[in-house]
């Protein structure tokens, strides 16, 4: 039970508030979704670094290798990883919409600017 | 035979519609298209819970692989009961959609518009039938990004903003559940839902099982929008296109109250999540707090959109309360709510999808003199009033009615009182709807519209209907929540 054995749950819970910390406390929108994508990566840690046993091998059947690392792993993040990337390609196409829409990515200015709507009768359409 | 692969072809129905009608592309072949998939479905949902009500547990080997090493395909009442609203509401949503998104979705993006429905409902349907924990993640990211893009389409710029945001809170959602599983899997070395409930048995109570609980439980209390982690629903309801607000409203937190359940009674098993720790008194405090402040919330709304999304979270409060009271009593009053408020809400945002159309936005200043521009529309708003109220003879006193009896059951008498002092704030923001469209005048400049075309108006008006109905005659409605107790309570998953 010593910090070196739980290293890799140590940078998982590391790289988890660090991300969620980015999401929270930054304005621009593209700076969020990097730090979403640094909570995702963390994920990825979680998962893999178990999976590999010192001295293990790809498990592949064969009379000269008795110790493997466990696939079912990598083949779940793999998974997770396409997830991310999608999540992160739509995140910013709508960052890039939002920036046709307001002509800003800084969340306190749309935020302004959405107040404002709520009091003039017309709110201005997507494409106007 | 092809009933065998019914649980399968749940998810692979509307899956692979959706790349049909991005082929199609035109918008009436594409509208086709959804329309044929989803009463497929339907037909198949239904079916499956006719099937799991009176055989138990179905269980399919995708592939052919057999549980633990593939993944399995598992449904019962529970997931069944679901299922069943899920397509249901995909069905009634389906005819409406055609008209209805006309006005609020640009003419090129329709066929995109119908293949995210099918995405979506692809999605919702691969969480319920589903038996390995991964796959819920996959299918709850897979109806998740479909629902991001259906927000982003409403045709006012704040729906970028709403849709950015739920995209936020959404994936901070699905990934603390995945670490909750991703630690369950190092626990239980299983991903397999029901191997994993048997495994967690000789586990016993470990650190990481506890962690595992408290990521998923949070997780999934944002995909809920259970208070105070609801900031992400009201915008979404509020500027998605209508079919999608009621379609959502209906089913997306609908069905990770499914999961909830499931990862409370089923997987970790009700003593340990609430004998073992004080989760029933956290998840009551914060239901009762959804009860009455997004209620009181809703009250000051000028938008009628919004404040029926207000009114989502709180009567969400009432679905958790009946959770956190763990027992039979309790859990059959949450199914029955998940079932008559998807009813209820369902009705009164396709209702509103047709004044929208009409008046040209759902603020009060242009709902003014409904009563008298669109009696029709006005009147079944006001019923759909009602059931959220809980008035006897509509489907939402039935429900409350359970929860009460399961509160008395367990000889918590104060909560009755809570029930109806927040019963009485939706009365008041159901009241404030009456005012606007019975007692103002309407607007000067208003175009004297008339009602909504036949196609929304049907729709919108049979939902309105089943509130009624499912006010009057409960049997069926309580009689598959009573069994969706009773698996969820009894039957732990294991063996069959």
């Amino acid at each position: 039970m010593t910090l070196a054995s739980h290293f890799s749950y140590w940078v998982t819970v590391l790289l988890l508030m660090v991300g969620l910390f980015i999401v929270m406390a930054r304005e621009n929108l593209i700076k969020k979704m990097i730090g979403l994508g640094i909570f995702q990566t963390a994920v990825y840690l979680l998962y893999i670094a178990p999976g590999k046993l010192i001295g293990g091998v790809a498990p592949i059947v064969g009379g000269q290798f008795a110790v493997y690392s466990n696939p079912l792993p990598h083949v779940l993040i793999l998974t997770a990883i396409v997830v991310g990337v999608a999540t992160l390609a739509l995140g910013l196409a709508l960052v890039v919409r939002i920036k046709e829409a307001y002509g800003t990515i800084d969340e306190d200015e749309i935020l302004l600017m959405d107040a404002r709507d709520d009091t003039s009768p017309e709110p201005e359409a997507k494409d106007g | 035979m092809l009933t065998q692969h019914f649980p399968a072809l749940l998810v692979v129905v509307p899956l692979m519609a959706a790349p049909l009608i991005v082929f199609a592309r035109r918008s009436l072949a594409s509208w086709l298209i959804a329309l044929l998939a989803t009463a497929i479905t339907f037909g198949i949902a239904a079916s499956l819970l006719a099937q799991t009500m009176s055989e138990g547990t179905l269980v399919y080997a995708m592939g052919s692989w057999e549980a633990p090493l593939g993944i399995e395909y598992r449904i019962d009442a529970a997931g069944a009961f679901v299922a069943v609203i899920v397509a249901a509401m995909g069905l009634i949503v389906m005819p409406y959609s055609r008209v209805g998104i006309a006005a609020e979705v640009r003419s090129e993006e329709h066929y995109l518009y119908y293949a995210l429905m099918m995405l979506c409902l692809a999605g919702l349907l691969g969480i319920l039938v589903t038996g390995d924990a991964f796959n819920v993640f996959v299918f709850l990211e897979v109806s998740s990004l479909a629902t991001y893009v259906l927000i982003a389409m409403g045709r006012d710029r704040r729906a970028l903003v709403a849709a950015y945001q739920y995209l936020l809170m959404g994936t901070i959602g699905a990934t603390l559940y995945v670490v909750g599983v991703g630690l369950l899997y190092l626990e239980t070395g299983t991903l397999n839902l029901a191997d994993m409930a048997t495994r967690l048995v000789d586990v016993g109570d470990s650190r990481g099982v506890l962690a595992a609980l408290a990521f998923i439980t949070v997780g999934i209390s944002l995909k809920i929008a259970l208070f105070p982690l609801h900031l992400w629903l009201p915008n979404a309801y509020a500027y998605a296109p209508s079919p999608v607000s009621a379609f959502l409203a209906a089913t997306a937190t609908k069905v990770s109250i499914y999961v909830l359940m499931r990862y409370f009674f089923t997987i970790f098993g009700a003593t340990e999540v609430f004998d073992a720790r004080a989760t029933g008194a956290i998840l009551l405090g914060l239901s009762l707090a959804a009860m009455f402040i997004p209620a009181v919330v809703a009250i000051f709304q000028h938008d009628m959109k919004r404040l029926l999304a207000y009114s989502s979270v709180s009567q969400i409060g009432y679905i958790t309360l009946g959770i956190s009271l763990d027992s039979v009593e309790g859990l059959m009053a949450s199914a029955m709510h998940l079932f008559n408020h998807a009813l209820t809400k369902g009705g009164l945002f396709l209702v509103l999808g047709g004044v929208v159309l009409r008046c040209g936005g759902a603020g009060f200043d242009r709902l003014a003199g409904l009563g008298h521009t669109m009696p029709v529309a006005a009147f079944a708003m006001v019923v759909g009033g009602l059931s959220l109220i809980g008035v006897p003879g509509t489907a939402g006193f039935i429900s409350k009615w359970y929860l009460v009896s399961a509160a008395m059951h367990d000889g918590q008498w104060w909560l009755v009182g809570a029930v109806l002092a927040s019963s009485l704030l939706a009365v008041i923001y159901v009241w404030r709807f009456v005012e606007v469209a019975y007692f103002r005048a309407p607007p000067a400049d208003h175009p004297a519209p008339g009602e909504a075309p036949l196609s929304m108006q049907l729709p919108a008006l049979a939902m309105i209907a089943g509130c009624v109905y499912f006010g009057i005659d409960a049997t069926w409605s309580s009689e598959v929540s009573m069994r969706v107790a009773e698996v969820l309570m009894y039957n732990p998953g294991v063996g069959q």
